[in-house]
């Protein structure tokens, strides 16, 4: 059973048992546009709830991704590295960025669910 | 995601000024963005890549209406110009336009400008935040007698890109006609225009100055030729750093000098050898014993661009300068950067490193530009 939630960052959480899988939303790509560079963070790394982990550049601006909640990388997303186009052609699949496995599980159902995320991207 | 991207979406303050082209680039679906206090789009439907690789390859049209129009004339408007910027405009012919530099009286550059002699008076571009100022600058520097005027009445259109001169044959002979840096004044598709054959991409094009009344007609026209598409800031932006150009207010700015700025070219022979302009002294004596530090293109290594900002540390440790413009070159698929270095390591070929986020990234100094111009041939 898994199911995802979102940020007010515009990042997506897939969660499945205790390991979560964090990408960016299709309006944040879309806001975005050309995406020509993804840094991810490297396994292992402990990252606390909100901390920038990762950063996604398209030709206009450079931005961070931050960790939706703690908890340690468990492994990134090669593939969006060597082609970052992948990222705007398929952001809520193989466009993820990293996998993480949460410290508190409990803390994802504190995220916005779709339709939170959905009233949050019509108000912008 | 960090804040960038919701700046980009948010729509922008009322008070921003518009251009007479907004209504068209909401028709064409726009992304509007607020630049220098006006509303202009950033990219359309295709976004930055696209457009930035079909400029390259075809042609596309910018609205950089934004920009500062002025015009002055009278009796010696030319040599009254001279006491202001670097550049001979009085070996300046009717039909020629020059790049130019405001300075102030330290050398440090108040503007970038484009001078064109329409044979009755000259004509003036000037970059949109700063248009106001250079007014201002410019007038209290002029003697009585001469006419310098604003024209916030006029739009200003660029047309980019190899197919540009092909669009302009059949719109506008006289213009095709043009060398590169040549202006005219001569009706395109039937609306008058001034027109210079210039552009701020690297590319063969044209810069057309047309009454607010007539750009929709114009920019309709240009866009019904084949092979026009309209493309935004960004694409702006990405072709001119690959072209090696400086963007005021980033690249340069009162704190640089036109020698540091590897603008020393601007500086006519004459000028070096009378001086006589605002910040001669700074100048001309850098001209002699170099600069302290100098703009320089560089390469990174691996794929990450450096953005403004990034410090450039030399490879035995020491603080060489800092990243002014960099990103992703779409021509080159590859990160580029523009950037001031101390002038021990200003040579190309030389080895530096780029300090991104918390990694250290090689780099090499390049000679700019980066992706060759393609002007047209004289």
């Amino acid at each position: 059973m898994t199911e995802t939630r979102y940020t007010k960052d515009h990042e997506w959480v897939r969660l499945d048992g205790a390991v979560a899988t964090v990408g960016v939303t299709d309006h944040a790509q879309e806001a975005l546009g050309d995406v020509v560079f993804v840094e991810l963070p490297k396994p292992g790394r402990e990252v606390t709830d909100g901390e920038a982990c990762a950063v996604v550049e398209s030709v206009k601006a450079a931005s961070d991704v931050y960790a939706p909640l703690a908890g340690r990388v468990t492994e990134a997303n090669e593939a969006v590295v060597d082609d970052p186009a992948l990222v705007n052609r398929a952001a809520h699949g193989d466009g993820w960025f990293f996998r993480m496995e949460l410290s508190d599980p409990a803390g994802f159902a504190a995220l916005m669910d779709e339709a939170a995320y959905k009233a949050l991207v019509d108000s912008l | 995601m960090a804040e960038p991207v919701l700046n980009i979406e948010a729509d922008p303050p009322d008070e921003l000024r518009t251009t007479p082209l907004d209504a068209l680039h909401r028709r064409l679906g726009a992304r509007m963005v607020p630049f220098a206090g006006y509303s202009l789009p950033v990219q359309y439907g295709p976004g930055v890549l696209a457009e930035h690789l079909h400029t390259r390859s075809s042609a596309s049209l910018f609205d950089v209406s934004h920009m500062g129009q002025f015009t002055l004339s009278g009796d010696g408007a030319a040599a009254a110009l001279e006491s202001l910027v670097p550049g001979d405009f009085q070996a300046l012919a009717p039909g020629r336009q020059r790049y130019t530099l405001l300075l102030n009286d330290i050398g440090g550059i108040l503007d970038d400008l484009m001078v064109a002699n329409y044979g009755d008076r000259l004509m003036i571009v000037a970059n949109a935040s700063r248009k106001d100022a250079d007014a201002h600058h410019i007038a209290q520097g002029l003697p009585s007698g001469l006419s310098f005027d604003q024209h916030p009445d006029r739009a200003l259109l660029a047309l980019q890109g190899p197919a540009a001169a092909g669009v302009m044959e059949r719109l506008c002979p006289a213009a095709a006609a043009l060398p590169f840096m040549g202006v005219a004044e001569a009706p395109v598709g039937g609306i008058s225009a001034w027109i210079s054959r210039s552009g701020y991409t690297g590319e063969d094009g044209f810069e057309i100055s047309v009454a607010a009344a007539e750009t929709e007609a114009l920019a309709t026209q240009l866009l019904a030729e084949p092979g026009v598409l309209p493309a935004g800031l960004g694409a702006r932006d990405s072709l001119r750093l690959e072209a090696g150009l400086c963007l005021y207010g980033t690249d340069i700015d009162e704190l640089t000098t036109p020698v540091e700025a590897d603008l020393a070219w601007t500086i006519g022979k004459r000028r070096r050898a009378e001086g006589g302009f605002a910040g001669a002294t700074v100048v001309l004596d850098q001209l002699k014993t170099g600069p302290h530090r100098l703009r320089v293109g560089l390469r990174p290594t691996g794929k990450a661009p450096a953005r403004a900002k990034t410090p450039i540390v030399s490879t035995d440790g020491t603080a060489a300068g800092d990243v002014t413009s960099g990103g992703f070159s779409p021509t080159l698929g590859a990160p580029i950067a523009m950037g001031y270095v101390r002038r021990d390591v200003s040579a190309p070929g030389t080895e530096l490193q780029l300090l991104v986020r918390d990694n250290i990234l090689p780099a090499q100094v390049v000679s700019l530009p980066f992706v060759p111009h393609r002007f047209a041939k004289a």
